[in-house]
This record gives C-alpha cells, structure tokens and sequence, in this order.
C-alpha cells in the first residue's frame, strides 16, 4: 500500500512542490527546518490544504486528483496533531470514542488493545485538563489509531513536550513501529528522534524534496548536510544472535560483521537499531589487538570530505553498510586515507535504540 | 395598588418580543457568526460594519428607514400588500423584524468570539476523526462555544427588552398590540402617573438583573466544568 503524492500549493513567501513515493510499511520520516513545508505537505495528504493541487494515491484509492478532492473525513487515516487537542467537553473514553463511532464499520483493532498499547487504562474517566502534557499525547495517539486507519499521520507529536515528556513517550512510539501493519509518516525537525523511528527519510527544503530513501543511506551520504553536522552518526539495523553472560554483553549481526554491546540479554531474532556517532568511529591500518575496543570491523574507504580546517568526515562501507567517521587532517593525511584504501574501524561507542 | 391589565399585557408584549427576537437572531447570527469567524473573503470588514452598524446609529435613525421600507410605499411593505398581506409597519411581526437588525451584533458578536476563540485545530481533529462539516459544528464547535452562545442569547434578549426608540418608531405605541413595557413607562411619566411608572420599571429592572445573574453564575459554572 504505498503512498504516490505528487502536490503542489502556492501561498504567499511559500511555495511547495513534491513528487514523492512514499514505502507502504515502516515508518516514513518528512524531515527539515522548519518552514521547509513538511506539516503543510502532511496535511495536504490529509486534505486539511484545500488549496493543494495534484495526485495523491493510497494504495489503490485516489484521495486527490483531476476534480476529485476527498475530503479529510473520508480519507481513512489517522491524524496526531503536534498539540494534543483532546476534545474538552469529553473525558478521555468519550474522546477516544469520537471517530470510531462513525466509522460506519465494525473496527478492526479492539479499543482494549490500543488503550493497553498507549498504557492510557487509568486516564479513561479523567477530563483532557487533568492529564500531563505527556499523557494528553498519548490518549490523542490512541484516539486517531482507534479509527482503525489505513495510514498514520504524525506531525512532530514530540514537539510540545519537554525532554522528560519526550523519553516517556518514545518507547510507545517505539512499539506503535513494530506493532502497527499500517505506515507511519512523521514529520520531525529532530535527528534522534528520525534516528530512532524512521526506517525512511524523506529530506526537505523550502518546499521541496532534496532526497530520499532509508535512513542510513541518506545519514551516510557526503553530498548531504545531514552527514556534515559536528554530530553525524551511522544508524545500522542489527539482529540479535546471542547474549554472551559472561560479559553481559549482547551479539548482534549486521550485513558486515557482529556488534558486542553491553545491554541484558535481548529476544534472539529480535531486531534492534544501532546509532554511532561519527566521532566515535576511528581508523587504523593494521588491526590492533591490545585494545580496549570490542568492535572493530574491516573496512573500505568510499568517500572523504573536509570539514573545516581540520576535519575530515570519511564514508567507509563495512559489507554492505555505509558507517561514517570524522577523524582529523592530519590522521587522513599520515594514513594515506583515500577512496579504495582498506582500514580497521574501531567503534569506541554505540547507543542501542531498541 | 397594582399593577395595571394594560401594563400587564405591555410586559408581555415585551417579553414575548424579545423572545421571538431572540430565536429568529440565533437562527440567522450563528451561521453569520460563524462565517464571519472563517471566512477569508477580503471584503468581510464591510460585513462586520454593517453588523456593527446598530451599535452606534441612533435607534430613531434606524427605525426611520425601516419605517419607510415596512410601510405601504416601502419595497418590503409594497410586496407584503402585493402577496395579499398587509404592511408591517404598526404590526408585531414588524417590531421583530425591526429588532432583528437592531440587536444583531449583540447576538453576532459573542457568537463570533466564541468561534475565532475555538480556533480551526478541534475542527480539523473532528475532520480526521470522520466527522462531516455540520457533524464537527454540532459536537464540537456548539459544545465548545456554549459560554458564547448563552452570552448572545441573553445579551439580544435583554437588548431588545429595553429597546426604544425603533419600537416607537416603527410600532406605533399600539396598546395590546405595539405597545412595549419601556415605552408605556414613558407614557405613564408624560402623564404624571408615577406609581404605574414605578410597578413597570422595577418589574424591568428586577427581571433584567435575575437574568444576567442567572448568565454570569452559568457561565461561571461552564468555566469551572471546562477551563
């Protein structure tokens, strides 16, 4: 069920133009400034911009297109605004009831599921202005998955919060990616939270798409500004293989080798994100082996870029995976590093997401 | 001494034209209210002036034109005797008419406060959550709003209550037909009968004041039930 949107609107000091094609599962991240158009494009896939113009199709649905205009009530899709915007004359049962009572249909999801998935079973009788801003965004979460929609629009609903409110709800988040059939589009101005929970990035600037595709392929190219940041990262997909008790550390396999991570023992199979910073990923020539480093992998250098007068960001692949490092000048210039040359990259540090 | 048949029945009169008044004006106010809180049509200023209009026009200015235009020569008059009525100056239907307009932006106004303060964002929720355009102004925008909507309620019905000067103008100071309690408390001063003058003003005075004690204490009570 993939999403082809081809739009276009014209307001005054702004215009957007895209033509996007949009993966039918995972989680898509709209990312950019802000005032890129990122919102305004979520919500004329919602058809809240009755000014947009252009082609939008669902899967096999056409929502917008040549004089037709679905309006937002009958596109099948749940919306989670950046601000909770819980109803005030309803308590949290009511509110959550609001659009599922005009479904028209018998619901695919039970209530009780989503209501346990979102951990709201204790706010139902309460009123919106008795909830933390925190709580307010999970019960508008399970109020737009409770209309069982074929797509989820979320538009920065982290934005609102602050940082203790954040960490509370990204595990929910977390789990609505693994759990939920549907695609998730998120629209996000941060990189950790794109880090955590978008399998693809779409990269905006005003009003336009500049790139995309998955997540490590866009983090990991030089031609990008995402890559130029003092805290560019790598983010890698992993599978569990093992737990080594001894150490207490966990196993994981990507396409280029085996991550042993500090962390209790994880699901086997089970999928989990990594996230290396760039500035913890040095080079050598020959493996070391009287060090402290646990993950060293062989590598290629595929591509270097200067940044500023001393460092260099260097594109290495790893098997198949693209990781980045930032190493000085000076080290690119003593180790001879260039595109082709074969070198160890040691991870001195990597954040396990999920 | 009490009061008085005909003054009883200009009470009545009173009330029973403030509240018709009141009906038509919430009829017609909330979806002019409405639109003037949505729309972004450039000229929706004039509008606004024109609503605002009674707000500042003396009443007997008002109740001129309306004269002329309700009369038998007047274009809504001249169609009523063409429809096989009769004009509507000096009738009742025609005091309506004339406060309709006279106290429309009391009704108008709070109606349209209400709706800019509500915003579009619960609307749009309401849209994403399948609800059509009138279902999201039924159970969204109206519960949202019911502080504005008693407010204009009571507002245009105390209004027309003590109304004047289109009343005189436009009615005719009919007895049991035209005649409103504040113009016969006039009345009764012209003729030095101060004791009926007093039973209908204080009647007016005591009626008028339960009733915005009755709107400040409810609205008090919607703000304490919804912050």
């Amino acid at each position: 069920m993939s999403i082809a949107a081809r739009l276009a609107l014209r307001r005054e000091g702004f215009s957007l133009a895209v033509d996007l094609e949009i993966p039918g599962d995972g989680v898509t991240a709209l990312f950019g400034p802000s005032g890129c158009g990122k919102t305004t494009l979520l919500r004329a896939i919602a058809g809240l911009e009755r000014e947009a113009t252009g082609v939008l199709r669902v899967g096999d649905a056409l929502w917008q297109g040549p004089g037709v205009f679905l309006p937002p009530h009958r596109r099948p899709l749940g919306y989670v605004f950046q601000e909770p915007s819980l109803f005030a004359h309803l308590n949290v049962r009511r509110n959550l009831e609001y659009g599922r009572k005009r479904l028209g249909r018998s619901p695919e999801t039970s209530l009780d599921a989503i209501i346990a998935l979102l951990g709201i079973e204790r706010l139902l009788d309460r009123r919106p202005h008795q909830l933390s801003g925190g709580e307010q965004q999970r019960v508008a979460i399970a109020r737009a998955l409770a209309v069982s929609p074929e797509i989820l629009l979320l538009d920065e609903p982290l934005t609102a919060l602050d940082q203790a409110r954040k960490q509370e709800i990204l595990p929910y988040l977390e789990s609505l990616h693994r759990e939920l059939r549907i695609p998730i589009l998120l629209v996000s101005h941060s990189r950790d939270e794109v880090a955590r929970l978008a399998d693809h990035l779409v990269l905006m600037d005003e009003g336009r798409v500049t790139a995309a595709g998955p997540v490590n392929a866009l983090f990991s190219r030089l031609d990008l500004a995402l890559a130029h940041q003092p805290d560019a990262e790598s983010v890698i997909e992993a599978t569990v293989a093992g737990h080594d008790p001894d150490w207490n550390l966990s196993l994981l396999d990507f396409p280029g080798g085996r991550f042993a991570v500090a962390s209790p023992p994880l699901p086997k199979g089970g999928a989990v994100r990594l996230q290396i910073r760039a500035r913890d990923v040095s080079l050598t020539l020959a493996r070391q082996r009287q060090t402290s480093i646990l993950n060293i992998f062989p590598a290629t250098v595929e591509a270097l870029a200067e940044e500023g007068a001393a460092q260099v960001t260097v594109k290495l692949r790893v098997g198949s995976t693209p990781l980045l490092s930032r190493v000085t000048r000076k080290s690119v210039a003593q180790l001879g590093l260039e595109p082709g040359v074969s070198v160890f990259a040691q991870v001195k540090s990597v954040a396990l997401l999920v | 001494m009490s009061i008085e048949p005909q003054d009883l029945t200009a009470l009545w009169i009173s009330l029973k034209l403030a509240g018709l008044t009141t009906l038509v004006l919430l009829l017609i106010g909330t979806p002019l209210a409405w639109w003037l809180a949505h729309s972004r049509w450039r000229l929706k200023f004039l509008v606004e002036a024109v609503v605002a209009l009674p707000l500042v026009l003396p009443p007997t200015v008002l109740g001129f034109y309306l004269l002329i235009a309700l009369g038998p020569h007047g274009p809504v008059g001249a169609l009523m005797v063409r429809l096989g009525g009769q004009p509507l100056a000096f009738t009742f239907a025609g005091l309506v008419i004339g406060s309709t307009f006279y106290s429309l932006p009391f009704v108008v106004q709070p109606l349209q406060d209400a709706f800019v303060a509500l915003g579009r964002r619960p609307l749009e929720v309401a849209a994403t959550l399948r609800a059509s355009p009138l279902d999201r102004f039924f159970t969204v925008a109206v519960p949202a709003a019911r502080p504005g909507f008693l407010t204009a309620a009571v507002l245009g019905f105390a209004h027309t209550l003590g109304e004047f000067g289109v009343v005189l103008m436009i009615g005719g100071n009919i007895p049991g037909v035209t005649q409103v309690a504040s113009i016969a408390i006039y009345d009764h001063v012209e003729a030095l009968e101060y004791s009926r003058a007093h039973w209908l003003s204080a009647s007016l005075l005591l009626f008028s004041f339960l009733l915005l004690i009755a709107v400040y204490g409810l609205n008090r009570r919607f703000r304490v039930a919804q912050p």
